[in-house]
């Protein structure tokens, strides 16, 4: 499973991207290879608040829907919309096309109880 | 958790092929190799192959046999000659489904059932107290081959709803032309001891393995329950939309008067099929209302992504009057509803 190093986790595997006061956030290869077969993301629309470690968009794999929790605390500022018509894209790509939504952070020290690279990757066992 | 779970004979060769497996029935079962969706295509398109084994088989034979059976499942065994298979529905007095299963007549006094994982007890013990049963499902495996290249690997030379027993690469099998996916296909029924040999040998000639997760899609596109889910203790064949399992005039049989007035009075709800019909939707799931202009009418049973269609189905109970094919009516997702209509069953047939 890739987990890329210029990234920081969550343990309910979701990965951030840090921009600034921006962080981009999609879920994890592990997560993707687990879920197997998406066919529908449903996202948080632009605008919304949301809080670190609760449930902010759903992901349907062809089994079961699962939550997907902000790994930061923050408002929507954008969602890839092109999820809606190939969710798929979370599957072959889940660190690059398969990004979800971006978060402008407003408790930037909360970066900090993220997993890095390392451990995420002790945590799913890699 | 994990110890309290059953394992089939096939368990390790499961584990061996990095099958993610889950709880069901009691059983630690693979829900999928490589993907659900590669795997019901599979199935589709090639073939198939599913370890069964934690499904259960009973044998209840003498010479009082058939009169037994024919007071407790609702379908006649006297229409069932050997060799033949014939599905059947186990009733309590209520009506409500037990369970329900495939009989074989293997010989003129001699019944081999396969019975659901989840209810071996409860039916082993329902069937004893009118039957004398005896529960195989300890020793016994049974594998699954399904799809239209099934016969190229195995041609026992069978007709459909037909069973034999039979060696298959040299071991002595029951085998029959039956299966839970729509396709063509083989049911197999070995000893726990010969269970890897044939899973290897069925994989070695181009059966790709296929978990729980494709089995659930694939009967469901079928538009074939689930016991448990689409069919209960609680509901009836008739509001099942089985009624054609039931047979009135062969005597009596447990719950055949709640099953008449079902049938002279119409049930008050209907299981049925359903499609969405929006482009792009969450597929329906287990539990979500359904609606008939905003006003609740049932609950969705079973739902999914269907892999074959590219659109979410699902089976679920409606009240009697919205049940009509092309009702338009609305599943309610995480508090948003979206559009869907009610659909002929099944929703997907072979060859289509």
């Amino acid at each position: 499973m890739s987990v890329p190093n210029n990234l920081k986790y969550a343990k309910s595997h979701e990965w951030v991207r840090v921009e600034g006061n921006t962080a981009v956030i999609g879920i994890s290869d592990h997560a993707q290879h687990e879920l197997t077969d998406i066919v529908y993301v449903e996202l948080p629309p632009v605008g919304d608040r949301v809080e670190a470690g609760k449930e902010c968009a759903v992901v349907e794999s062809v089994k079961a829907a699962s939550d997907i929790y902000a790994p930061v605390t923050g408002d929507i500022v954008e969602v890839n919309e092109e999820l809606s018509r190939t969710p798929e894209l979370v599957n072959q790509d889940p660190y690059g096309k398969g990004w979800m939504f971006k978060v402008q952070m407003s408790d930037l020290p909360e970066l900090g109880e993220l997993l890095s690279p390392a451990d995420y990757a002790a945590h799913i066992g890699a | 958790m994990q110890n309290s779970l059953q394992q089939t004979p096939l368990h390790a060769a499961h584990v061996a092929l990095g099958a993610k497996m889950v709880p069901f029935g009691g059983w630690d079962m693979p829900v999928q190799y490589t993907g659900i969706l590669n795997e019901h295509l599979a199935v589709r398109q090639h073939v198939g192959l599913f370890d069964i084994s934690h499904m259960g088989e009973f044998v209840v034979a003498g010479p009082t046999a058939a009169a037994a059976l024919n007071r407790l499942f609702t379908n006649d065994v006297r229409k069932v000659a050997v060799g033949q298979a014939q599905y059947t529905l186990m009733c309590n007095a209520a009506g409500g489904i037990l369970d329900d299963l495939i009989l074989y007549r293997v010989e003129p006094s001699v019944f081999l059932l396969i019975v659901n994982a989840g209810n071996i007890a409860t039916d082993f013990a329902w069937i004893g107290q009118h039957a004398v049963v005896s529960n195989q499902s300890a020793q016994t495996a049974a594998l699954a081959l399904q799809g239209p290249h099934a016969r190229q690997l195995l041609d026992p030379g069978l007709a459909p709803f037909h069973v034999a027993r039979q060696p298959v690469f040299g071991k002595t099998c029951w085998v029959a032309r039956t299966g839970y996916t729509g396709e063509d296909g083989y049911e197999i029924l070995c000893d726990n001891t010969d269970a890897d040999f044939l899973w290897t040998e069925l994989l070695k000639r181009g059966a790709q393995p296929c978990g729980l997760g494709a089995r659930d899609t694939l009967r469901l596109e079928a538009g074939l329950p689930l016991h448990g889910h689409d069919i209960t203790d609680t509901t009836t064949p008739v509001e099942a939309g089985l009624s054609r399992f039931i047979s009135f005039d062969k005597g009596d049989f447990i719950g055949r008067d709640v099953l008449l007035q079902h049938r002279d009075h119409g049930p008050a709800r209907k299981l049925v099929a359903f499609r969405m019909t929006a482009a792009k939707c969450p597929p329906p799931r287990q539990h979500y209302p359904i609606l008939d202009g905003g006003r609740k009418i049932g609950e969705v049973t079973s739902g999914t992504q269907s892999p074959t269609l590219g659109y979410g189905i699902g089976l679920g109970y409606v009240e009697a009057g919205s049940a009509a094919v092309e009702t338009k009516i609305e599943i309610a997702v995480r508090g948003k509803l979206f559009p869907a209509s009610i659909a002929k069953k099944p929703l997907y047939k072979r060859g289509s």
